[in-house]
């Protein structure tokens, strides 16, 4: 099925199986592999892209359904000669060990502070107040991405020190 | 996964019209769940219809001084509304006690609240289970399992539902309205959506084949605090062991049933003096226990104790800002 999907900023259009995944998509068909299939199910984050600016788990999701719209991988946020500032954090902070679920905590860790920033709630705050960037709001709000290397202290110095350099 | 066809709908009568008429059809909107057990072929559509693109994806206000969610808006767009957090907070604080951020940005309204367990029994499929085949028998009865009901189980099914937000949504006695395959809209409580397990545990809902959720209509909110708690083995992503929706003086639990269960015995007894810890009692008089969930007996009546009090002290504070 022909499918045309924006990524990192160029049409590409591609032919695929119904069931491809929009992280197949990205990893077979487009060789993108930054996202990561780590369980394939949701559960682990590593898939984590941004669709038209929102942070969805790209391994549960179908490519079909995504024609028309605009996906930014890890390699649409920056590269090694021009670093997202979140890319920049983490490596500041050691906030890896192995790196397979670098790309997801980085896509996700800038979704996040859009996220804080357009007032989206969450389970660390009060619902009727304005959302926070705080240490613990981070943590819950990065629960979807695991990191079995335990690196999650060092995650969120990261992503606290990024909100402060682009704030 | 098995081999599927796909189309994606442009209106709602069409995409009724295109899984009525297409064989093993389903709808998907975001698809966090439907793909997760496709790829288990727990679930094997052989056709897609995408409604995620139907123009149903709004919140209206309604001529009673309620709220109309569209069964496309998503979890975090009713979450974050300000007329949600305002006057429904307990649906608000509900939504975003459950799954991540990212699957709360893909997960549909309509979805949500046809979302399907998460026994274990369930997603094992070299064990025998009820819903997966029906009269195939269930592991889970046998089984080690402590996320199982205690209330409204039966002999051939102990899995709960798995949704927060439904709970909410029941406490605050919100309606759902569909488009039926005949092409007539209809709308009836939330709480006569799900079935409890009966000897069909395979039938989770009284929607008939092709009927879809169009919106949730909430009524104006109830006199009195709102607020939802929930307790579950990790601190964030994982489903509830036992949950609680306050919404003025109406209860409704979580994780202890095939169904968000409004405590209806327990609200009359609250409203007739008694303590929290008497209303759970009489709530759960015909609780089926099992070694294993038993647990949930006294966290849940813990739970509501502790929730009355925090909507309560939610309420008082409202009235004093």
């Amino acid at each position: 099925m022909r499918t045309t999907i924006t990524v990192n900023g160029e049409a590409r259009s591609l032919d695929l199986d119904p069931r491809t995944t929009l992280l197949d998509a990205l990893r077979e068909h487009l060789k993108l592999t930054g996202p990561k299939k780590g369980c394939d199910h949701g559960q682990c984050g590593a898939c984590t892209v941004l669709v038209n600016g929102v942070r969805i788990n790209a391994c549960l999701s179908l490519a079909v359904m995504h024609d028309g719209d605009e996906v930014t991988s890890i390699e649409g946020l920056g590269a090694a000669d021009r670093l997202h500032p979140m890319q920049q954090a983490f490596l500041k902070h050691d906030a890896f060990q192995c790196g397979y679920c670098t790309p997801g905590q980085i896509c996700s860790a800038v979704a996040v502070l859009s996220e804080i920033e357009a007032d989206v709630p969450s389970h660390a705050g009060d619902v009727a107040e304005r959302a926070r960037l705080t240490a613990e709001e981070l943590r819950e709000r990065m629960s979807g991405n695991i990191c079995r290397c335990s690196a999650y202290p060092q995650i969120i110095d990261a992503i606290l020190d990024a909100a402060g350099a682009t704030s | 996964m098995k081999a599927f066809t796909y189309e994606r709908a442009s209106d709602a009568r069409g995409a009724v019209e295109a899984v009525v008429n297409t064989p093993g059809a389903r709808f998907i909107a975001g698809g966090t769940n439907l793909l997760d057990l496709m790829k288990l072929e727990i679930e094997q559509p052989q056709h897609l219809v995408d409604v995620s693109r139907l123009p149903i994806a709004g919140i209206e206000d309604t001529d009673e001084g309620g709220l109309r969610i569209g069964a496309m808006a998503t979890n975090t767009r009713v979450a974050s509304d300000s007329r949600v957090r305002a006057r429904y907070r307990v649906l608000s604080q509900a939504i975003v006690s459950g799954a991540s951020g990212q699957l709360r940005n893909k997960a549909t309204t309509g979805g949500n609240l046809l979302q399907r367990t998460r026994c274990p029994y369930f997603y094992d499929t070299s064990k025998p289970c009820n819903k997966r085949r029906p009269g195939d028998g269930c592991a889970a009865i046998a089984g080690h399992i402590r996320e199982s009901a205690i209330l409204g189980a039966s002999t051939a099914c102990i899995a709960v539902h798995p949704s927060d937000m439904a709970v909410a949504l029941v406490a605050l006695d919100a309606e759902v309205e569909t488009l039926s395959p005949a092409g007539h809209a209809r709308r009836f409580p939330l709480m006569e959506l799900h079935r409890l397990p009966g000897d069909t545990p395979h039938l989770e809902t009284h929607l008939i084949p092709g009927e879809l959720i169009t919106a949730v209509v909430l009524p104006p909110p109830p006199p009195g605090g709102q607020q939802y708690r929930k307790a579950r083995d990790r601190a964030s992503y994982a489903t509830a062991h036992a949950s609680v929706a306050i919404a003025g003086g109406r209860i409704a639990l979580g994780g202890l049933a095939h169904k968000p269960w409004r405590a209806v015995d327990a609200e009359a007894a609250l409203a007739d003096g008694a303590s929290p810890a008497e209303a759970m009692a009489r709530e759960l008089k015909d609780a089926a226990l099992r070694d294993e969930n038993a647990f949930k007996v006294p966290l849940a009546t813990r739970l509501v104790a502790a929730t009355i009090a925090e909507a309560q002290a939610q309420a008082g504070a409202g009235r004093d800002a």
